[in-house]
């Protein structure tokens, strides 16, 4: 294998510090991804020379800045195989799935409804589905999880009925890396009737993602979550549901006329961007997406599954070191407890040595519930982690275990 | 059997005691093994007190806390308890701080200062979800509602 993680390491220029007087490893990617020179340099590049608001073309800046925002957009729509007027801005995957359940959620169900949704689902995939359910009469229902905390595809297929009018779910799992099978079940949900929804907060910095070939109706992403800014993300939605759907919000940029007595709305996807958009969040994502596919895709991919084989050969090794989630398919992610130990003094214990890692139930309150566990160490390996900084985590660990 | 009265931090390790020793451990691991050790001088508090109206919210771990107040002595009796041990540790040093002192002292008390010059006020900073901050306001609140 020809891909060369220090030079790769060399873009991100966050990575090289020291923190509390050791060699910063972070693995702390699930939460947020670093960004390399090339991201950083374009947003510089965009404040120092280009900025200027969108959409109103009377003057030279303006036309730079809305050439660049729209050419992000049609970036983005590459990204996922979709077409231009699918690809709205949001804040990030929360908003994204909050548009849903407003737009389609709330006008659609109805008493004697579902939404089916799965155990491992993080907060933004549920509370807005519980609160939609709540405010219709509509009921939600749970996939439960297999031993391996993969999802249980026999009660998917008992769930699943003719009354799910909304089948939600994460192409990956952000507390315990678990890789949903989306495509046969977002298929077998479409066969039902059902809507579906994909998060892909956990996905898009892993593999590629396609909505065609997903033939889902509507995917989320996060920008931050992929080398890019933190404030914007995505939800690409099929045209027909877009175009039915009411606006999330009303203001300027998302009107076609407004008159004191009534408004009209602008096409897609201006319908659902009222206000100014996130114009620099928008080209700094598109900027890392031109630069992860720069990459050699199959090969950081690669990387990724090598750092995590060989962080679970380690966690299997370790005395008194439990995996939390043990599925076959898993993106570069590992979940564990030590037996005695709080996750949270794990977290502080590791900080102190200079590891990132995430504690406590990231997010996924009903998942750590149905485990019985307070919450997990979490270590999230990205492209730029290195097999000597797993080797640095469980050095680590035996030293926390010496606390304990 | 836990007995409130029988914490004698804030009487036998004070705030000061604790400043001194801290002084004297230079490298993370002893400090934070000193931390810890305090944690563990602390009585588990008994399950039925571990309520929801003694729970101190908090991001990661679980604190609860017990207070008593004796009127003749002008005195405030507390205890606490927490799932993690770190999170224990630090709240054994607000107890020495704070514990067995007047409610008007404990009104008083800076504890940002405290922590500022034992170099741990990182832990009482609003960003960290460990409900020690919200723990220390929980006990100033107390002692305001009794100077009142």
């Amino acid at each position: 294998m020809t891909f060369d993680v220090a030079a790769l390491r060399a873009q991100f220029p966050i990575l090289n510090q020291q923190v509390n007087g050791k060699p910063l490893v972070y693995l702390d990617n699930g939460a947020t991804t670093q960004k390399p020179e090339a991201v950083l340099n374009v947003l510089e590049h965009y404040y120092r020379t280009v900025n200027s608001n969108v959409h109103r073309g009377a003057h030279h800046l303006s036309d730079l800045a809305t050439g660049q925002f729209e050419g992000a957009r049609e970036t983005v729509a590459r990204f996922l195989n979709a077409s231009r007027e699918e690809i709205l801005w949001t804040k990030g995957t929360t908003e994204s799935i909050n548009i849903i359940a407003q737009c389609i959620g709330r006008e659609r169900l109805q008493p004697g409804d579902e939404v089916l949704i799965s155990t491992s689902e993080h907060h933004a995939n549920i509370v807005p589905w519980q609160q939609a359910c709540l405010a219709t009469g509509a009921t939600l229902k749970v996939i439960p999880l297999r031993e391996d905390c993969s999802l249980d595809q026999d009660a998917f297929d008992q769930l699943l009925t003719e009354r799910t009018k909304i089948f939600a779910i994460g192409h990956a799992s952000n507390a315990l890396g678990t890789l949903n099978p989306v495509q046969e079940m977002v298929a077998k949900a479409r066969e039902a009737g059902a809507i579906t929804v994909v998060d892909g907060a956990q996905a898009v910095a892993h593999f590629p993602v396609d909505v065609q070939a997903l033939d889902v109706d509507f995917y989320a992403f996060s920008a931050h979550k992929l080398f890019g800014p933190t404030g914007i993300g995505v939800l690409y939605g099929r045209r027909e549901l877009l175009e039915a759907m009411p606006p999330y919000q009303t203001g300027g940029e998302m009107i076609e006329t407004v008159s004191f007595e009534k408004s009209t709305w602008n096409q897609l996807p201006y319908k659902f961007e009222a206000g100014t958009p996130n114009i620099a969040g928008a080209i700094g994502l598109a900027a890392a997406i031109d630069w992860f596919n720069q990459q050699d895709r199959e090969a950081l991919q690669a990387h990724e599954d090598s750092l995590l084989v060989h962080a679970t050969k380690q966690a299997e090794a370790f005395d008194g070191l439990k995996i939390i989630g043990t599925a076959a398919n898993k993106v570069s992610v590992l979940s564990f407890l030590l037996e005695g130990a709080h996750p949270a003094d794990v977290g502080m214990l590791l900080d102190k040595q200079g590891v990132a890692v995430r504690t406590g139930h990231h997010c996924t309150m009903p998942l750590m519930d149905t485990l019985g566990i307070p919450g997990t160490v979490r270590a999230s390996f990205s492209i730029y982690n290195t097999l000597d900084e797993v080797d640095r985590l469980f050095e680590a660990l035996e030293k926390v275990k010496t606390f304990l | 059997m836990f007995d409130i009265h029988n914490i004698t931090l804030g009487e036998k390790i004070t705030a000061e005691d604790i400043s001194e020793d801290l002084e004297f451990l230079d490298d993370w691991e002893e400090r934070y093994r000193y931390i810890i050790d305090l944690g563990k001088q602390l009585p588990e508090l008994p399950d039925e007190l571990k309520t929801e109206d003694r729970f101190v919210r908090g991001c990661q771990s679980q604190v609860w806390l017990e207070t008593d107040y004796d009127s003749d002595a002008d005195t405030l009796y507390m205890a606490v308890d927490s799932d993690a041990l770190i999170v224990k540790g630090l709240a054994a040093i607000v107890l020495a701080a704070l514990n067995r002192q007047s409610p008007q002292a404990i009104h008083d008390y800076d504890m940002d200062a405290f922590f500022d010059r034992i170099d741990l006020l990182n832990h009482l900073s609003p960003t960290r979800g460990n409900g020690l901050r919200a723990m220390v306001g929980k006990i100033k609140q107390q002692a305001q509602s009794l100077t009142a």
